[in-house]
């Protein structure tokens, strides 16, 4: 196997991966738009910093081989994997705190965990 | 001490990383400013569990593997749900039971709900968390108990 073939590989392998993340990103944005309230919208905008921009960044790791630019983007990736969630649960904590509830609510148990941390709170 | 080693060889390994230098002058300033970094961070107290997490298992790499395949999956069943032509919600708020005994696991069993799409941790008390679920297949207590023995298993060596 020459090296072109292996560079052709490697186009194919990235845009798969490129065209991928972009169908992800544009069904998260198009659900942002389209789902009722805050809550669902919440899930649309977890599938886009997750798995669409994760998929956008191993297309450019495959791009860029066995760099420094490949270290780089694998640390930018494992900071997503962290910050994003992170932000996510700070917004709908301060919905919930904000007494915002989620349209037509099948099942509610926010009782048994709140009433327990205001039991905790009262103890100490 | 072991925490203060272990951070000085992460802050170094961040260093060449990110800068590509190999020079011997710019080797030593990079060192000396890593060295700085540990001394102010041990003077503020920061060494503990929660900055240089020594305390979890080397099999969190292979969790953050296992993650990856249920994040991908959820991600796929969500989008079904977005370009389904009548939108089949049926929001929740469910409490999910934690078994993990440190606050490293629990951050850990929280953010990972929260990063699979379809789920959102909310509120944390009582040794449960509060998690909002987009429909029900995303509710089920089965997915969340697989995901809370594997978050126990590697939260402490």
């Amino acid at each position: 196997m020459d090296m072109s073939t292996i560079d052709l590989l490697r186009d194919i392998a990235s845009g798969i991966a490129f065209a991928a993340g972009a169908v992800f990103l544009l069904i998260g944005t198009f659900g942002l738009i389209r789902l009722p309230d805050v809550w669902s919208r919440l899930h649309a905008a977890g599938i886009v910093d997750t798995v669409g921009a994760e998929l956008m960044l191993v297309g450019m790791m495959i791009q860029a081989g066995f760099t420094q630019a490949t270290v780089k983007l694998l640390l930018i990736s494992l900071f997503l994997f962290i910050t994003s969630p992170t932000a996510t649960h700070a917004v709908a904590n301060a919905a919930f705190i904000a007494g915002i509830r989620p349209v037509r609510l099948r099942r509610n148990e926010a009782a048994e965990v709140i009433g327990e941390t205001a039991k905790k709170a009262a103890k100490s | 001490m072991t925490k203060a080693v272990g951070l000085l060889i992460a802050l170094f390994a961040l260093w060449l990383a990110l800068s590509g230098y190999f020079k011997p002058f710019l080797l030593t300033l990079g060192i000396l400013s890593c060295l700085f970094t540990v001394f102010i961070a041990a003077r503020m107290k920061l060494l503990d569990e929660e900055a240089v997490p020594l305390q979890l298992r080397l099999s969190l790499l292979l969790y953050w593997g296992w993650l990856g395949r249920e994040v991908f999956k959820s991600a796929v069943a969500v989008s079904k749900v977005i370009l389904a032509r009548q939108m089949p919600i049926s929001q929740q708020l469910i409490a999910i039971p934690c078994t993990q005994k440190t606050e490293m696991g629990h951050v850990i069993f929280a953010n990972s709900i929260t990063l699979t799409p379809g789920t959102v941790t909310v509120e944390a008390g009582g040794g449960r968390f509060l998690v909002h679920a987009l429909t029900e297949g995303f509710a089920a207590p089965e997915g969340f108990a697989e995901m809370d023995k594997r978050v126990t298993a590697v939260e402490v060596r």
